[in-house]
């Protein structure tokens, strides 16, 4: 028995068998993907994929490119231009990150058939290109990206076979196909695998976060884009009616404004016990997957997002996700069925208030939730879309 | 009574439809209507006909991708109601039914000086997809073994074999009927299966009628 079989009884009927066709048309073929690191949520996505896809008998490795710290800050000053932040990138920091990425071409073994480059910082490994397919495999929104960075990018990806992108309006003008394959979560990861109720009380325990009454729960950076603070005024709105509880999870490093907006989160909790605020890095998967099997309501209130992995899994975990109109969220949220996107503080704790009034449509949307994800946000949904591409560009 | 042997066994296959971005997007009506004019078929293909595929039972039916934009992201209820009745079955090519809706949204905007814009994130993104076969490794010599696999293929088998092959190929018949027609000569079965209205319903459903279909043809058979 495969590792994939442990995934029939969580995938929709028929998802395994699909797989184990496609696979059957691309026996032979070696794949590589090649990342900027181990860790986030591109990567959790290959690190699911790689063994199941081995197990299958497709030769799959997983490479990540690497360097100095000159190398890292132009990746990272770079990936922000792209995503649309205004930032200054000097010709010379570029050309070492070409050079670099050149070493790291010598360094990884490229021989392959399909090589999936994933975003930003390894992406200039394409101008030591073979024979392979070569398809660069974007997870972010470079629709807005800074014009004078992406007319310099723009010259990589189109020595690319194809792009890939996670949502359509996602892209940017290439002369490349670009096709659209969404993300997914892995269901038996640590993050989104059952927890029986005492672990998920065990778990909790040492948070400080107590399960006496309703749970408002919002995971993710602080940062303007994913708004904590409205979430914050959202829940005092909430909290003249209903005796609720909200839990703020900050994961993800060093942004900027970090600090300040934490500094103001901090300042909040202190006055109010039933506000929690945590910092967690980005793999206490342990710890994320109990909070959100500990919520009642799930909150996403960004107003400015790619395509957080968050509200899926939180939907996995059949609950109800309240999240702002702004990138992937849409569609992730199916209004009014899974969970509703709101375009204001009102209208989140207008929605967080109807819900809890209702709790029976609480269990409806969380139920709805989780079949949108199974059918739509699973791994195997997103093996099922790369082999597809790989059976397309290689036929 | 043994059962009616086939003179060629059916070969079910599913499919994955491998989407495609096309990066031309519409910001307000009249840029849809624009655009509807100038995209490939196979792109009008995927946002009527495609849309049966993605289609699950938990969304809202629509009917297409075109009447779902105007309902969520332009607030339109007038124009979602003529863009949802549409019925791409009903027309004899891609073009045709290219033509009605682009003539939809012209008659809409008539007499109107503005038409509503959204931002470029709640754009009508045009798509197309490129759908790859995928062969099942089942296949069916008799309507026993036909009901049995279609009982259990996954669900884009349903599509390719009834919504696509009829739609591509404009043939008036899909792939089922005309197995049940060629190979079994059951010519009456063949009709039912080919009246049976794929339109705002799901691929399970429609999984559904045909067993129904089946089992009434199965029952008659018995000595």
């Amino acid at each position: 028995m495969s590792r994939l079989d442990d995934y029939r009884r969580v995938a929709g009927p028929g998802a395994v068998d699909l797989i184990l066709r496609l696979t059957e048309q691309v026996q032979g073929r070696r794949f590589l993907h090649v990342t900027g690191g181990r860790l986030g949520g591109t990567t959790e996505m290959v690190r699911a994929a790689v063994p199941i896809l081995n197990d299958l008998g497709i030769d799959t490795r997983w490479e990540v490119t690497g360097g100095d710290s000159a190398y890292y800050a132009t990746a990272r000053t770079l990936q922000a231009a792209l995503e649309g932040a205004e930032r200054v990138l000097s010709e010379e920091g570029l050309a070492r990150w070409v050079d670099m990425n050149h070493l790291n071409a010598k360094k990884i073994d490229l021989d392959a058939d399909v090589i999936l480059v994933h975003d930003g910082q390894p992406a200039s490994l394409v101008t030591d290109r073979n024979a392979a397919k070569w398809v660069w495999r974007c997870s972010f929104d470079c629709s807005s990206a800074q014009a004078r960075t992406w007319a310099y990018f723009r010259a990589l990806v189109d020595q690319y076979d194809a792009a890939v992108f996670s949502m359509p309006g996602f892209e940017a003008r290439l002369a490349v196909p670009m096709y659209i394959i969404p993300p997914s979560i892995d269901p038996l990861s640590e993050r989104n695998r059952e927890l029986a109720p005492r672990d998920i009380g065990e778990i909790l325990a040492p948070l400080g976060v107590a399960r006496d009454k309703a749970l408002l729960v919002q995971v993710g950076p602080f940062t303007r884009a994913h708004d904590p603070l409205g979430v914050v005024n959202a829940y005092r709105l909430v909290k003249r009616h209903h005796d609720v509880r909200l839990v703020l999870v900050g994961i993800g490093d060093g942004e900027a404004e970090r600090h300040e907006i934490l500094s103001q989160l901090l300042e909040a909790a202190h006055e109010d016990p039933d506000l929690i605020v945590l910092e967690l890095p980005s793999e206490a998967h342990p710890q994320i997957n109990a909070l959100q099997r500990a919520a009642t309501i799930v909150l996403q209130k960004s107003v400015h997002s790619g395509f957080d992995l968050w509200p899926i899994e939180a939907m996995w975990k059949g609950k109800p996700v309240v999240g702002g109109y702004a990138g992937g969220l849409a569609q992730q949220i199916i209004p009014e069925v899974t969970g509703y996107t709101v375009h204001s503080v009102e209208g989140a704790a207008f929605r967080i208030r109807h819900l809890l009034n209702n709790p029976e449509l609480i269990a409806r949307m969380g139920a709805a939730g989780r079949e949108h994800v199974r059918r739509s946000f699973l791994i195997t949904r997103h093996l099922v879309d790369d082999l597809a591409l790989v059976v397309h560009l290689t036929r | 009574m043994a059962p009616r042997v086939a003179k060629r066994p059916f070969t079910f296959t599913g499919c994955v439809e491998l989407r495609q971005t096309l990066d031309v997007h519409a910001l307000d009506e009249r840029e849809l209507g624009h655009r509807l004019q100038e995209v490939p078929a196979e792109s009008i293909f995927f946002h009527t006909f495609g849309y049966f595929l993605r289609h699950r039972p938990v969304t809202t039916a629509y009917g297409n991708d075109f009447a779902r934009w105007a309902a969520l992201e332009l607030g339109d209820r007038t124009l979602t109601e003529r863009l949802a009745v549409v019925d791409p079955f009903a027309f004899p090519d891609v073009d045709a039914l290219r033509e009605h809706l682009v003539t939809i949204v012209q008659d809409h905007l008539r007499g109107r000086d503005e038409s509503r814009r959204v931002e470029f994130d709640r754009a009508f993104h045009f798509q197309r997809s490129h759908l790859v076969e995928v062969p099942l490794g089942l296949t069916a010599t008799n309507l026993t073994e036909f009901r049995a696999g279609l009982a259990s293929v996954d669900a884009s088998a349903i599509y390719l074999h009834i919504v696509e092959t009829r739609a591509r190929s404009e043939r008036s018949t899909g792939d089922f009927a005309e197995w049940l027609r060629t190979s079994l000569d059951l010519s009456a079965l063949a009709q039912r299966f080919d009246h049976l209205d794929p339109y705002l319903t799901t691929l399970e459903r429609v999984r559904g009628r045909l067993l129904g279909l089946l089992d009434e043809a199965l029952e008659s058979e018995r000595p």
